[in-house]
């Protein structure tokens, strides 16, 4: 969009975490997780279920502190939550009680960085933009899963965030809206060129969307590998059938298969 | 629902349900062999005493008495109820909200709470000056409780994602209060309101019975006294009728608020 939107490099460092809970031996999540998300790139990190990447997701948007190492975003530390690095939810989050509308400008009138027209405005261009006009004066449990995701889109982008972390925004979606999800989501990354990380499970979901996939090792876990996805952009599924895909693939397997197997032992 | 009423089997549902209670009721007083339900007077005579203008016990829809009975029971309830709701959603939200403040408030509040209202009277007619506030300190006190129990369950039973979206967002203290907790636990809260104010009139008449000159309490227990089976019914009845409209009144104003939730399971079915 314009050269702030080149800002945004998270620079991650030996992080550590362990979960204490009561009477039970303390659980080691991640340990020595150590990687930088490139500004303006689509960053997927990947791994099995379990191996820490929600605690990873919660670390870099500051809602949780790591017990040793830390996370720089353009050269200076996070301390906590803040508009400039916005998270998508597994879960969705917007506020049920609110109209869509009204979830979308909740951001920046508690901020006061706009007065409530202009913001308004703004969230109806967005809202048309999203194909969703005709709902902007609906509760979100009026809304389809898919319209959710767009919806919460809406509500992280008029922020104008550096960064966006998305944990799973797709998962518990049925495969054809994933697949019109992930598809529309592809276009809107490319149009607006925002850093992002991108939290999955699914290599393919990971090998569509991805600049560079990092893949997670086991709990206690590190990233094990980092794999450069250099598909041409702009992507359709045509690129699902490319030879270039199906290497990738390959390598991204062998990778997940040794860890598995590591596991097994 | 509306032009076709009469078609609605909940509606003739509900009227046989009535209807049967009103048999139950004639057939155990006049049929069964008991002698002590024999005394009992029967539907027909309550209704037939109540509506009417020369009543054989004083108390019917025609005399005066019967709503200053009624208007005293209904302030003392409702004003209660206000000062229950007043001082403890306040409380609820902030033991829900502040763990420290939580820890202090909850042993407080644990210590008191199981103490039966009725265990308070002696001590409240001592406290207070005069018998009317002790009254209401008794019916307060069961719905304060009932209000910041649901209350703190319904600001804890807000999803932590909420929160986070909201401090990511850049809220501030204010906004997460006027936005997330008050609407988040509203449901809670309602449900709080609605036991409160059948706690409400539950310890008011019990403590009208023993320490009151007025009210609706006091008329049932002064009807026993008399031996005026009808008027017992009576005043039992406009309990009921009194307990009936407040509860509805408190649905219809959560609704009101609520109206996102209506909304959203309307779509479900």
């Amino acid at each position: 969009m314009n050269a702030a939107t080149l800002s945004g490099e998270l620079v991650v460092s030996g992080l550590r975490k362990w979960y204490h809970r009561r009477d039970q031996a303390p659980v080691h999540v991640l340990e020595d997780c150590s990687f930088r998300i490139e500004p303006g790139k689509l960053t997927v990190v990947m791994g099995t279920s379990g191996c820490g990447k929600s605690t990873l997701a919660y670390i870099l948007s500051g809602y949780i502190k790591p017990d040793e190492g830390q996370v720089q975003m353009d050269g200076q530390p996070v301390q906590g939550p803040g508009p400039d690095r916005i998270m998508v939810f597994q879960e969705t989050a917007l506020w049920p009680w609110m109209t869509v509308t009204e979830n979308i400008v909740f951001g920046p009138l508690a901020r006061k960085s706009v007065s409530r027209k202009e913001v308004t405005q703004k969230a109806l261009e967005l809202l048309r933009k999203f194909g969703l006009s005709e709902f902007k004066d609906k509760y979100p449990g009026q809304l389809s899963g898919g319209m959710k995701r767009r919806a919460e889109l809406a509500q992280a982008l008029i922020n104008s965030p550096k960064v966006m972390v998305l944990d799973e925004p797709f998962r518990g979606l049925d495969v054809m809206t994933r697949e019109l999800m992930q598809e529309y989501y592809i276009k809107l990354f490319e149009e607006t060129r925002l850093t992002t990380v991108f939290i999955t499970s699914e290599l393919e979901e990971a090998i569509f969307l991805a600049d560079r996939i990092l893949i997670m090792g086991n709990a206690p876990s590190r990233i094990v590998s980092s794999l450069e996805v250099d598909l041409p952009r702009p992507r359709t599924f045509d690129v699902l059938a490319s030879e270039r895909y199906l290497e990738i693939k390959k390598e991204a397997l062998e990778v997940l298969f040794s860890e598995s197997m590591q596991q097994a032992d | 629902m509306e032009a076709s009423w009469w078609k609605n089997r909940k509606f003739w549902l509900m009227w046989a349900g009535y209807t049967g209670a009103v048999v139950l009721w004639y057939a155990s007083v006049k049929w069964l062999p008991i002698e002590s339900f024999n005394r009992l007077p029967d539907p027909w005579t309550v209704v037939w005493e109540w509506f009417n203008p020369n009543p054989a016990f004083g108390i019917s829809i025609f005399t005066p008495n019967y709503y200053v009975h009624i208007l005293y029971s209904v302030y003392r309830a409702t004003s209660a109820f206000a000062l229950a709701v007043l001082l403890g959603v306040p409380l609820g939200i902030l033991m829900g909200w502040n763990r420290t403040f939580n820890a202090y408030a909850s042993a407080l509040v644990g210590f008191l709470r199981p103490v039966p209202p009725l265990a308070w009277v002696p001590l409240a007619i001592l406290i207070f000056p005069g018998i009317e506030i002790a009254v209401i300190f008794v019916t307060f006190l069961v719905a304060f409780f009932a209000t910041v129990m649901n209350t703190y369950v319904g600001v804890k039973s807000i999803d932590p994602d909420y929160f986070r979206a909201a401090a990511s967002l850049g809220s501030k203290p204010r906004d997460v209060l006027r936005h997330v907790i008050i609407p988040g636990a509203l449901p809670n809260i309602f449900t709080g309101l609605q036991i409160a104010m059948g706690a409400a009139w539950f310890s008011l008449a019990a403590g009208e019975m023993i320490a009151a000159q007025y009210g609706l309490g006091f008329l049932i227990f002064e009807a026993y006294n008399l031996i005026q089976f009808p008027t017992i019914v009576i005043g039992m009845a406009t309990l009921g009728i009194a307990g009936f409209i407040s509860s509805a009144g408190i649905r219809v104003m959560g609704n009101r608020l609520m109206r996102w939730r209506e909304q959203s399971f309307g779509l479900k079915g």
